[in-house]
């Protein structure tokens, strides 16, 4: 593992929609190589905030940097180093595995020899081999969440951001997906996640908890559960939402 | 320019494997084009004709035969009695009576004047005017052919009188037949609805479905996104341009007179126009029923506007004023003046500059609107 | 079934930019169709080629400048320039004068005036031939004032419903057609669609609602908005364009909502076969909105199609919708006039019913 530095710093990160303020001053930061969960409810502002250091939305005020990269200046140097897995789907459901690979191989700049040796490896890795000239749509849920991780990950990115990567998808699956994240994280990808599965947030290096725009909590699962006297994240997630005031948005 | 490339890869691809695209792509502007093409008529033809002929005269009966022997007429219904004619019409049954009055001949011959009734169903004013062209153009050569048939039996008159003969000649379409004037027109209306809707749901679409986030989350460039959008687009546009031209040329025998390299030319030009047109709605609508009704309403504004259907000289000249920012007008003239008339760069120039200023503008706008970042 | 309904609607009135455009387009149609549209021929721009240059020429250019119809753009030296300049496509018509035109005439020899007319629009070139033609003749009497013409026929030319022969008569019924196509069809069909696509159609009918009631439901606003567009269409023809109401109020009303329901179960029917709003809407557009327009009679006259598109067009309900609307409110026919069409559209709409009840059947089988 590489030494602790901060490869996502955040501070007094603010974004207002009109009146509403949806992420409110928040500041914090994912060191290299860890796996960090960015926990909340619905509607908390977790996803308003992702979308911030991903580079597709620009904050009220305060101050990022993701990869070292500014998030207001370098937006397109950020997108180039990270990957991203967004919580509606992100390959092209008529396309196949391979053309979907040949598409985010080729716009990341791998040269066609790059894209073809890691195609093999991808495909071998899933066993998705008699599935490579099919399309996307002719998979299963899982398996699409998968492929999607993979593909994300194409062109070596130092952090990858997965937004409610595991929704809608059976316990065994979620598991065979977070044995993906590990093993990433173990060749030093810094992993991103939000999720709102709190037993996932079990998984995690650390997690942070956004309730009602604001984090009320960050630091490592086991720690947390010390603290407030718990046995789950669960349990964590329920002592601090009670106080929540923001009902969930769709 | 790999990016470009990739990304008009993908799009093709999606484009062909896109089973229900595919026959709207090509084969419904073919069926439009020929069931428009044959439908697009403004020319009155089959005009229902009823005749009260109280009179049954030598005069009348040549005067109602002259009527049946017309191409343009059809009789429908013969009575004695003005308001079984009347009743008819309001049946819905009957375009025009033609009510020959009892002693119309005797009146003539005695008098030198006699009067008959035109009575022609005006809901539609327009085919009501060419109905009355039609009728009284009869009426006075049966008026013409007994004056010189009685000629002989009037008395000259002193002084001679002066006459002028008026002859007409029509270039470029000798035969009036309407398909000419029409089907360039409407190649340009299917090429430019192909551009509109198809472009412009499409983005609407990738955005409806997410992968839209997913392209602004890559380095992929704003300007490259577009192209990657539109060069399809733009190619297929031209295609289907290039197979309606020899549509035309086989089916109805309509050829360019002029240079068809000139029409290509003006074409992609104006299609950028289009195109941009398309994107830069696709910046303001969220689902594809939004983008689908904001390209309508334009659309159905610019056509009718165009001078496609009616002429833009007959508009009041505030109308006029804005189809001068219409490039559907400046392609139905373009198509018309060099299938019709050859006509050569030097003639169209004025057109081609506006558009090309029109693309300028247009693919700025949709370029600065579409946010990368929001 | 009422919390449906209410979600039905705040669903549509929540999509407040497709609201407008339903709204605003029937307006800026008719607008436009009855301030801007004209198929009358105006304002044409001719040149002349005087070869004569006499008294005689002079004085028909003026008559046809003060005829309204013409606009006397420039003087050409030769027929060399006629081609370019018709190329240039702003001049629609030559008018030639030949040489010694008042010699000719005072010697009794005719005076020789040709009309060379760009044919390209039949209609405008047709129209200018007959226009100029008339001046010349009105100029004709001026000069042989003592010359009456014998055995005049002098035609009464009555224009019957619609005497000032305003254009905007045709386009008020058949915009009405067209928007309710749009709204009780196209919607109608791409919003169950949407249902399909989305998944909660199944949702709603594993729910205690019966089938019946789910497309009940669904269906339901868009009468609503239909029959509104459809009032304000009216509204609109009445007050601004002074559109006559001839016939009785009630069987307007009452016609108007069996067309609604026939486009109705047209949407429903397209949305027994399309799985995605894609399909929908393009089923919509290129096979019901498109034939609409092109063979109801609502912009090209029906008969001066080919026999084979008169046929076709007996298929499209808003054609026979259009009838009824120009006999109630032009002619001010009574209903009972007006049964066969009313009786086409009632079997159209039960045909059209039963078959999709029958797809349905299927399908959940």
């Amino acid at each position: 593992m590489t030494a602790s530095e901060p490869i996502i710093s955040v501070e007094g990160l603010t974004k207002k929609f009109g009146s509403f303020t949806a992420v409110n001053a928040i500041s914090f930061q994912v060191m290299r190589g860890e796996i960090f969960g960015f926990l909340g409810a619905n509607g908390a502002g977790k996803t308003t905030a992702m979308k911030i250091l991903i580079g597709i939305s620009r904050p009220t005020s305060g101050k990022a940097t993701v990869a070292g990269y500014d998030i207001y200046k370098d937006t397109e140097q950020i997108k180039k180093s990270i990957g991203y897995m967004s919580q509606r789907f992100s390959l092209y459901n008529d396309l196949t595995i391979r053309e979907n690979i040949e598409f985010f191989g080729g716009i990341y700049g791998l040269t066609t020899r790059e894209i073809r040796d890691k195609a093999e490896a991808l495909v071998e890795k899933l066993g998705l081999r008699d599935k490579f000239n099919r399309p996307i749509s002719d998979l299963p849920l899982g398996w699409k969440q998968k492929l999607a991780f993979s593909v994300a990950l194409l062109h070596d990115p130092k952090i990858i951001f997965l937004d409610e990567p595991t929704g809608g998808v059976d316990p065994v699956t979620r598991r065979m997906f977070w044995n993906m994240i590990y093993e990433a994280a173990y060749r030093g990808v810094t992993i991103f996640v939000t999720t709102h599965y709190m037993d996932e947030a079990e998984y995690c290096d650390r997690v942070s908890m956004m309730v009602d725009g604001k984090i009320e909590a960050l630091d490592s699962p086991a720690r947390l559960k010390e603290m407030y006297g718990v046995n789950s994240m669960n349990d964590v997630f329920l002592r601090l939402a009670r106080n929540q005031t923001r009902a969930e948005i769709a | 320019m790999k990016t470009i490339y990739h990304l008009l890869r993908k799009e093709f691809r999606q484009i062909f494997r896109n089973r229900t695209m595919l026959p709207i792509l090509f084969v419904m502007p073919a069926v439009q084009l020929l069931v428009l093409s044959f439908a697009a008529t403004f020319e009155v033809r089959n005009i229902r004709l009823h005749i009260v002929d109280n009179d049954q005269s030598t005069f009348s009966r040549e005067l109602t035969n002259k009527f049946l022997v017309s191409d343009h007429f059809t009789l429908t219904g013969v009575s004695f009695s003005g308001k079984v004619a009347t009743d008819d019409m309001q049946r819905y049954n009957t375009d025009v009576i033609l009510h020959i009055p009892a002693h119309f001949e005797r009146d003539l011959v005695r008098n030198q004047q006699a009067q008959l009734l035109l009575a022609i169903n005006a809901i539609d004013g327009a085919a009501a005017a060419v109905e009355n062209v039609y009728a009284t153009s009869i009426i006075q050569d049966f008026n013409e052919n007994i004056r010189i048939r009685m000629a002989d039996e009037v008395p000259l008159t002193s002084s001679r009188p002066k006459v002028f003969s008026v002859s007409q000649s029509f270039w470029f379409n000798p035969e009036l037949d309407y398909k000419t004037f029409m089907v360039p027109g409407i190649l340009v209306l299917l090429i430019t609805m192909i551009a509109v809707f198809l472009a412009g749901m499409n983005i609407v679409r990738e955005k409806e479905i997410g992968t839209l986030e997913q392209i602004n989350v890559t380095p992929i460039k704003k300007h490259q996104f577009i192209i990657g959008k539109l060069l399809p687009f733009w190619l297929l546009a031209l295609v289907e341009l290039g197979l309606g031209l020899l549509m035309c040329w086989i089916i109805f025998g309509i050829g360019v007179a002029g240079s068809i390299w000139l029409i290509f030319l003006f074409a992609s030009v104006y299609l950028l126009v289009v195109l941009g047109i398309g994107f830069f709605i696709s910046n303001f609508a969220n689902t594809q029923q939004q983008a689908m009704f904001l390209s309508w309403f334009f659309m159905v504004v610019f056509i009718l506007m165009s001078g496609l259907f009616t002429p833009i000289e007959s508009m009041p000249s505030w109308a006029q004023v804005i189809t001068e920012f219409n490039p559907v007008r400046y392609f139905v003239e373009v198509m018309r003046m060099v299938m019709l008339k050859s006509a050569e760069l030097s003639d169209i120039l004025p057109q081609l500059t506006r558009l090309l200023v029109y693309a300028l503008v247009m693919n700025g706008l949709a370029v600065a609107g579409y946010k990368k970042v929001a | 079934m009422k919390g449906f309904i209410i979600k039905e609607f705040f669903h549509i009135f929540r999509d407040r930019r497709s609201l407008i455009i339903l709204f605003g387009m029937p307006i800026v149609q008719i607008l436009l169709f009855g301030f801007a549209i004209t198929n009358e021929i105006r304002n044409v721009n001719i040149a002349i080629l005087d070869k004569a240059r006499d008294a005689s020429s002079e004085r028909i250019v003026e008559k046809m400048l003060a005829s309204g119809y013409f606009i006397i753009d420039s003087y050409l030296e030769s027929e060399n320039e006629i081609e370019s300049i018709f190329r240039q496509g702003k001049i629609k018509a030559v008018v030639v004068f030949g040489p010694n035109l008042e010699r000719n005439l005072g010697a009794g020899d005719t005076g020789a005036v040709q009309v060379i007319a760009d044919a390209t629009d039949p209609n405008t070139a047709n129209t200018i031939a007959s226009y100029a033609a008339s001046v010349v003749r009105d100029y004709q009497a001026e000069i042989n004032p003592d010359v009456a013409l014998p055995l005049q026929i002098i035609p009464e030319v009555r224009m019957v419903y619609n005497p000032e022969l305003k254009g905007v008569f045709m386009f008020i019924p058949g915009t009405m057609t067209i928007i309710l196509m749009l709204v009780s069809a196209m919607m109608t069909s791409i919003s169950i669609a949407r249902e399909k696509e989305t998944g909660t159609m199944e949702v709603l009918l594993v729910s205690p609602l019966k089938p019946v009631q789910v497309v009940a439901g669904k269906v339901l606003p868009y009468i609503l908005l239909a029959s509104i567009n459809a009032a304000v269409i009216l509204l609109l023809g009445y007050f601004v364009f002074k559109m006559p109401m001839q016939g009785s109020l009630i069987a307007l009303l009452g016609t108007t909502l069996l067309f609604i329901i026939t486009a109705l179960s047209l949407g429903i029917l397209i949305s027994t076969v399309a799985h995605t709003q894609q399909m929908a809407m393009m089923i919509s557009l290129m096979g019901l909105m498109l034939p609409t327009i092109m063979l109801s009679g609502f912009v090209f006259p029906v008969d001066s199609m080919p026999w084979p598109l008169r046929v076709l067009s007996n298929v499209i309900p808003a054609k026979w919708f259009i009838l009824i609307l120009k006999g109630l409110m032009l002619k001010g026919v009574s209903i009972t006039y007006l049964w066969k069409e009313v009786l086409i559209l009632v079997l159209m709409t039960v045909a059209l019913i039963g078959l999709s009840v029958k797809k349905y059947a299927i399908r959940l089988a």
